[in-house]
């Protein structure tokens, strides 16, 4: 393909329109990871009037300390369920949008309102709706006999975060399913549906597998926000509580390093997180073009 | 082996749109018929109503000795060739083939039997193991045929199935299908848009337009008495010149018009019927200048004008004894090969 090229003819412009997004690059992500990457071989003492350098120790106590150990399995069960959740509600949304022939516009757009919500703001939503002493949820589970309560049971605040962070995140899902449900050309289900597939066949022998290379996007893009995206939602719902039960591994930087104010353990925990967030992305750019398998 | 009958089948869209009106046509058992008209006239829309990709609004279908109306596409013991194939594209080619039958409860020797056995009748068994992707277009059409003939239908179904072919290859496919059709002895129903394939294709034609049948017949009826106006300029390739009856009167040829109808007021005149024999008894004689010369190989168009500066008119010759463009001609036409039409109604009369 044969692309317009601009040559300039000085130094200074294209230095200029290139320093802006370079300027905002470096103050707020190079700097600030190299900072975490500095800190996290130090050790400052209970007054911080010393610091000493401690090589991988902070990482080595955080590998032994079974808390941190909890964290990360939390954080597992916590990204599995809000991927799972979501993907699975957003293609079940996307697939009734797709068979609507009247009203599919004004349905996709409520469906995509939930993605314009502040985390924070989603955290409180949930909530409220299911605060033990004033939300409707734990009224109407009362009544089927369930006592919820996500201040006392650990299992109720993880459900609780899942619905949370899972229900922000459908919108995204579900416009991309749609859009990926539209790609499908219509002759290949007809063919399907010729060659005597029932509907649920058509769809999981046909419509599916083509889905596959979006299903592995949104599977990546799913974790890392659950990982990484979802502090405001914790931080407004359970704060990491009870018991640890929903301190997921970047709340528990942010536990360790303002409210404890261990600044080398937690700035070693994001130097594990940029870690994953790193290995996360190359797996992203790296197999999504080739995981087509059609 | 089926016979279909469409008894007058209708279909109109939500919000009234009328795609396809009063289609009347009994298509025999191992009948080849090829539905042909530009596009938009409906053809497409009565082959899926067929297929049961199209509700019918009104009328009666019978697929063998099934009234079908009601039945889904499964069940109408149909099998279809769509014009992008649909080739399922994240399964190889045997499992293209395989899957119809594997929805179908066949068992599996059965199924590798069978598609072997229409791999091998298409030639393309050396790709049973690739993707539709790694394959030609050629081969994908291929492909698509396997998987309606690995089912053993009672009907086949073709929608354009050759125009994404280049002009070469749907040639040679156009004979293959022929013959396949004609050794398995199915019943057939083919769309398309293309006269020439139309013609040579099929066993029956029908001229399809505005969603309506305008002719049904072999293709030398069909070519050689259009019942209108329509078909007389669709079927034929360059199409049949129409000529005002008033206009050939005026040029002294009233008596070679006094053999049509007296309300034939539009003659047609095929490119191919035209000579340039100016001693020929009898017949219509026309002046008219040459305007521009089109060899096409075995042929030539002429594309000329006659002396009233306005009519045009194309004469197809297999040989151009010098012409020059500009110069002046005198055409020369049989009595019989005048075609009489009424110009209001556009029927042929005769």
């Amino acid at each position: 393909m044969q692309t317009k090229r601009t040559t300039f003819s000085g130094y200074w412009l294209p230095y200029a329109l290139l320093a802006p997004q370079v300027i905002i690059t470096l103050i707020f992500f190079i700097w600030p990871a190299g900072q975490a990457l500095y800190q996290s071989v130090l050790r400052q003492d209970i007054f911080g009037l010393r610091v000493t350098f401690v090589g991988l120790d902070n990482f080595r106590r955080l590998m032994e300390d079974p808390l941190y150990l909890n964290s990360m399995q939390m954080t597992l069960v916590f990204a599995v369920g809000t991927t799972v959740l979501s993907m699975a509600l957003a293609l079940l949304f996307a697939v009734m949008v797709n068979n609507m022939i009247r009203s599919r516009d004004s349905y996709s757009t409520l469906l995509v309102w939930p993605y314009a919500v502040a985390p924070a703001i989603a955290g409180v939503l949930w909530w409220f709706i299911f605060n033990p002493s004033i939300g409707i949820l734990p009224y109407m589970l009362d009544m089927v006999g369930y006592d919820w309560n996500h201040r006392r049971s650990g299992t109720d605040a993880m459900i609780l975060v899942i619905i949370a962070a899972a229900w922000k995140q459908i919108s995204y899902n579900f416009i991309f399913f749609l859009a990926g449900l539209q790609s499908v050309p219509q002759s290949l289900i007809e063919a399907a549906a010729i060659d005597g597939a029932s509907r649920a066949k058509r769809f999981w022998t046909i419509v599916f597998p083509l889905l596959s290379p979006i299903t592995f996007f949104l599977l990546v893009v799913n974790i890392v926000y659950a990982m990484f995206d979802t502090f405001g939602i914790i931080h407004a719902t359970t704060e990491g509580g009870p018991a640890q039960a929903t301190n997921i591994l970047v709340y528990k930087v942010y536990r360790d390093g303002f409210v404890g104010l261990n600044l080398g353990s937690s700035a070693a925990q994001s130097v594990i997180l940029m870690t994953i967030v790193i290995a996360l992305t190359v797996i992203q750019f790296r197999y999504i073009e080739r995981r087509v398998n059609y | 082996m089926a016979a279909i009958v469409m008894d007058n089948l209708h279909k109109v869209y939500a919000g009234g749109v009328r795609a396809v009106s009063d289609i009347m046509l009994d298509i025999a058992d191992g009948e080849f018929v090829v539905l042909v008209g530009p596009s938009g006239c409906g053809k497409s829309t009565l082959l899926r109503m067929v297929a049961g990709l199209e509700t019918i609004t009104e009328g009666r279908l019978t697929i063998g000795d099934r009234v079908v109306n009601a039945l889904e596409p499964a069940e109408r013991d149909i099998a279809m060739v769509f014009q992008n194939y649909a080739l399922y594209p994240h399964m190889s080619v045997f499992n293209n083939l395989a899957y119809g039958l594997r929805n179908r409860g066949v068992l599996k020797p059965e199924i590798e039997r069978r598609v072997r056995e229409a791999a091998a009748m298409l030639e393309i068994g050396a790709f049973l193991d690739r993707k539709p992707r790694q394959l030609s277009g050629g081969q994908r059409q291929r492909v698509a045929m396997g998987r309606a003939l690995v089912r053993e239908p009672a009907v086949f179904l073709f929608d354009e199935p050759l125009s994404n072919l280049d002009a070469k290859l749907r040639v040679q496919m156009r004979v293959e299908i022929k013959q396949l059709q004609r050794r398995l002895g199915t019943t057939s129903l083919y769309v398309t848009h293309d006269q020439l394939e139309a013609m040579t294709m099929a066993d029956r034609l029908v001229v399809l337009n505005g969603g309506r049948i305008e002719q049904v017949g072999t293709p030398m009826d069909v070519y050689s008495r259009p019942a209108t106006t329509f078909v007389a300029g669709f079927i034929g390739s360059p199409a049949m010149n129409m000529l005002p009856a008033s206009l050939l009167r005026a040029n002294g040829n009233a008596d070679a018009l006094s053999g049509l109808p007296g309300n034939a007021d539009l003659v047609g005149l095929r490119p191919e019927d035209i000579g340039l024999d100016a001693v020929a008894p009898g017949g219509v004689r026309l002046q008219a200048r040459l305007d521009l010369l089109e060899p096409a190989g075995a042929e030539t168009h002429l594309h000329v004008r006659l002396i009233d500066g306005k009519t045009r008119m194309t004469v197809r010759l297999s040989h151009v004894p010098g012409l020059t463009e500009g110069a002046d001609l005198v055409l020369h036409a049989p009595a019989a090969a005048l075609h009489p039409f009424e110009a209001e109604s556009g029927h042929r009369l005769l």
